[in-house]
């Protein structure tokens, strides 16, 4: 070839470029129209399967509500350090006072609450009885203003303070009842660096009654947080004189009195609330999880905790997960085993029979495989009983007696018997297809050599079948893993899997961050199991139905 | 299969107890039931020992004694307890006239190889015998459901007029059930609404994709085999934890449109398999030939390559149906009320144990599982037929 392209110059294709240019775009065209063809399958998978699998992953690092609900708290907190056993600094809690005063009127703090009892028991109802009480606090500013100038009870007068003018025109025109938007609510010009603290929580006021409730913002009275932050700015004596807009008389006069104006002590105002405010723990619980991502869920998962000192063991009582995950491991092994001893004997008298009795018996084991999950699971339901089917035979032979009948459901026992029955074809079926690659030559010739039944199958036939074994056992041992439906039918209380508590954590408890945590370490069981399955029998080789 | 081994007449000493011993077997279960196993046992080895003599050296006529036999045993059966113990007694002389010549003739023995010893010859029927056993707890639990689902009263067992083959104790009220109740109906008719759909996106996305990967130079195949392949291998439980947090992100969950993509993309996988498979005998030189022809690209695929690979296509199908129509764990949490499909609904009736009519709707679905069945077989059978394989 070499020799050929150095004496004639480079081969030439019809159209007269070079062969090799020729070729190499026949072959791009060739890979483009493969990829084209594969494309909107790829494109429906990734969307409908594999984008729901990373979002499940995302959720189990994913942590951002506390600093989403608590952002000026979690920013302040930052720099406190717990071990020191004092409580964080006055501001923190006026950030906290602030924040769940936020968080009660968005209704976000129960929420914040029942995340953070994942991690400590108790914070939910602290939250919860936070949220009722928070406003009381700024009720005490509030009642000073309106006893000093009743200008302060009136929303309209706060709106002409703090809105600009245009904005305050429109929307005092603007009428209710009709379907035009409502005016968005614009900071008077300069009103921040006057009253910078009173301006940015007006404007989260504003927004949320604007835009969170829908209410016509010219009839809404400001929170009694806003009142907080007015003390706050005219207690640092800004300079109003240049202002000249509605209200600066009385912003003077308010001004000359908030010196006199009885003050909150935040952290005794928390501690009246409830005595847990002072209570370390709860802050470095609110601590720990301010990160945005977390390690916690995974924590969880594998029974540990958080603590300032690292991830730790929970007490022994606590523990649930790491059991459950033996559970389901030695479950899921013993059913993968009672799978091959039912199984081996079986495959073996189909690759032996003659075809057409092979076939036939082969329609016993594909009836049940493609027989819906439900209905085989229903059917042991009804078998297993305390009055059913095989309980009512035993007590009528004899062999047990009416009233000691056998509790072979909701437990363990139901559970390996069910899931044996329903995952056995998977087990028959890849063992039968080496088996039937096995000469029976073979063991003709290690008999006729001399060996006995039993060393010509142990050493001849059985190492010959192990593929079969290996291929049938994963694939029975993955499946019976991740199994749901049947331990939920027939387990009970003592033969679930971690399947079970991941769906529990979904539907009832409702912490989705442990459910997908949960769900990703048996993913990546899973996954390291498929990966052992396709380097022994490799996923091209997957069967269907024999 | 031909006989291998010339047989002969077995001794006395040989049939007879071996027949002794099974009659104490079945005597062991008679007599438990009637009272007294130590007498069962003893009575049964006695009569079934003077049965076998009796009809091997006294009778002597093979038919005769064999029919006479059940015909007996029979009438027995009915006399101690009715119908069913009639049927249990048909099914006993049956046997055990068959048994006893099977011995006697030394039938046993000619469709093994000859130079097995006796021990090999017990031991070739004993695997046999446990084969057989672990085939019928294949089969029992459908066994069970059918005749339990036409039971009369409203209970997940065998009563005694049903034992006792009485009509009274039979009734197809489940079934009326089934096909009047609004809970069923609607069931049905959302799994008929969602499992065709479903099937549709992913026959239509798989078999173009298979095409795709069947070609010869395909980059990153093993990785794209790998994903599109994922949604078989993944936990059933994961896949609808995540479908759950993403779709009710995007609006998806609770809704019909949600259902559909969640079933289309747990079918690809077995669309992918049976067509990639099928196309592995597929000729590309048809297509050379066709375009040779004159035709273009689409004319190709429709008129020549799709009728050849359409059984594949055809039972990836039925594959991605049944998965659909069977499929529980995604629809409990993608979906929502409105989309309760047949095996959410039995789900929920076997949680709280309403009703047997989940025992009629199971009857039927293996029924629907059998033709399903059959006709995939068929579709193989075809297919190989078509490529010039032999049926396997």
């Amino acid at each position: 070839m070499t020799d050929a392209t150095q004496d004639s110059g480079p081969m030439m294709a019809a159209d007269g470029t070079t062969l090799k240019s020729s070729l190499n775009r026949a072959l791009r065209r060739q890979k483009l129209r493969a990829l084209m063809l594969i494309a909107p399958l790829l494109i429906f998978v990734l969307v409908t399967f594999i984008a729901p699998i990373a979002d499940m992953l995302f959720r189990s690092v994913e942590n951002q509500i506390v600093s989403d609900t608590l952002p000026r708290t979690t920013t302040l907190l930052a720099e406190w350090e717990g071990d020191g056993g004092d409580l964080p600094a006055p501001e923190v809690f006026e950030a906290l006072y602030t924040d769940v005063f936020i968080a009660q009127e968005r209704k976000l703090h129960t929420r914040l609450g029942s995340r953070l009892n994942y991690e400590l028991t108790g914070v939910s109802s602290l939250f919860r009885k936070s949220g009722r009480r928070v406003e009381d606090m700024g009720e005490v500013y509030q009642d000073q203003f309106e006893d000093l100038d009743s200008f302060w009870k009136d929303s309209e007068n706060w709106n002409a303070l703090m809105g600009s003018d245009d904005w305050f025109a429109d929307q005092t025109a603007w009428d209710d009842k009709a379907d035009t938007r409502q005016p968005a609510f614009e900071l008077r010009e300069g009103i921040e660096d006057l009253l910078p603290q009173t301006a940015a929580t007006f404007e989260i006021f504003a927004d949320f009654v604007q835009n969170e409730d829908e209410d016509n913002l010219a009839k809404e009275d400001p929170w009694a947080l806003v009142y907080s932050a007015l003390y706050n700015d005219l207690i640092q004596e800004p300079d109003v004189s240049g202002y000249a807009g509605p209200g600066s008389a009385e912003l003077l006069e308010a001004m000359g009195a908030v010196g006199t104006f009885e003050t909150v002590d935040y952290p005794a105002a928390f501690e009246k609330i409830d005595k847990d405010w002072h209570s370390i723990d709860v802050w470095q619980t609110i601590q720990t999880y301010s990160p945005d991502f977390t390690s916690g869920y995974f924590l969880n998962a594998v029974d540990m905790k958080k603590s300032p000192d690292g991830p730790e063991m929970r007490p022994d009582n606590e523990q649930i997960y790491i059991k459950l995950f033996i559970r389901t491991l030695f479950m899921s092994l013993v059913i993968t085993g009672s799978c091959i001893l039912l199984g081996y004997p079986v495959a073996w008298i189909l690759a032996n029979l003659p075809a057409r009795t092979a076939n036939l018996l082969m329609i016993l084991v594909l009836l049940p495989f493609w027989t819906s999950l439900l209905v085989r699971t229903s059917a042991w339901k009804v078998m297993l009983q305390q009055q059913g089917v095989i309980n009512d035979t035993l007590v009528w032979l004899g062999v047990v007696a009416d009233d000691s009948r056998l509790a072979l459901i909701n437990n363990q026992t139901g559970t390996i018997i069910a899931m044996t029955h329903i995952l056995l074809p998977f087990m028959i079926l890849p063992l039968y297809s080496v088996m039937k690659t096995i000469p029976p030559s073979y063991l003709r010739a290690a008999k006729s050599l001399g060996a006995t039944n039993w060393t010509a199958f142990w050493r001849v036939y059985f190492p010959q079948s192990v593929p079969g074994i290996g291929a049938g056992s994963i694939l029975v041992f993955i499946l019976s893993i991740g199994y749901y439906i049947t331990p939920e039918l027939v387990g009970g209380t003592t033969g679930t899997f971690i399947s079970n508590r991941i769906a529990y954590h979904i539907s009832s408890s409702l912490n989705w961050g442990l459910a997908a945590a949960l769900g990703a370490i048996l993913l990546a069981v899973v996954l390291g199991l498929y990966w052992a399955y396709d380097k022994i029998v490799g996923i091209d080789n997957v069967k269907l139905g024999g | 299969m031909a006989a291998l081994t010339p047989i002969s007449r077995t001794p006395v000493s040989f049939y007879v107890p071996v027949v002794a011993a099974a009659g104490a077997v079945a005597g062991l279960f008679v007599g438990t039931a009637q009272g007294s196993s130590l007498i069962g046992i003893l009575i049964g080895a006695i009569l079934l020992g003077a049965i076998a003599f009796l009809l091997t050296q006294i009778i002597k006529a093979e038919a005769q004694g064999r029919w006479a036999l059940t015909a007996v045993f029979a009438v027995a059966g009915f006399l101690m307890g009715g119908l069913a113990a009639g049927i249990i007694g048909l099914l006993f002389g049956w046997f055990f006239g068959w048994f006893t010549f099977w011995l006697f003739e030394g039938r046993y023995r000619a469709y093994v190889a000859p130079y097995l010893t006796p021990g090999q010859v017990l031991w070739h029927y004993t695997f046999r015998v446990i084969c057989g056993a672990i085939l019928i707890f294949l089969i029992t639990p459908i066994l069970v459901v059918m005749p339990l689902s036409f039971n009369a009263e409203d209970f997940f067992t065998f009563t005694p007029e049903m034992l006792r083959f009485d009509p009274a104790g039979y009734s197809l009220k489940h079934y009326e059930d089934f096909f009047t109740n609004s809970d069923w109906q609607g069931a049905l008719a959302n799994s008929v609404k969602i499992a065709p759909m479903a099937t549709l996106l992913s026959v239509s996305f798989g078999t173009l994709a298979a095409i795709g990967l069947s070609q010869q130079h395909v980059p990153f195949r093993r990785a794209i085999m790998a994903i599109l392949i994922s949604p078989m291998i993944v936990p059933l439980i994961i896949s609808a934890a995540g479908m759950y947090f993403f779709y009710s992100r995007i609006g998806l969950q609770g809704t019909y449109m949600g259902v559909v993509l969640a079933h289309a993309a747990l079918g690809i996988p077995f669309v992918i398999i049976t067509v990639t498979a099928t196309l592995v005998g597929f000729d590309n030189s048809l297509t050379r030939a066709a375009a040779n022809m004159g035709a273009g690209p689409v004319t190709t695929f429709f008129r020549v390559q799709m009728p050849l690979i359409l059984p594949g296509v055809i039972s990836g199908g039925l594959f991605a149906f049944i998965t659909s129509f069977d499929e529980v764990v995604v629809v409990l949490f993608v979906g929502s009320a409105g989309q309760k499909t047949l095996p959410w609904q039995m789900f929920t009736g076997l949680r709280e144990q309403i009703s047997p009519t989940i025992l009629a709707v199971a009857t039927i679905l293996v029924i629907v599982s059998i033709a399903l069945l059959t006709v995939v077989e068929l579709l193989r059978r075809r297919s190989e037929r078509l490529r010039g394989m032999s049926p396997a």
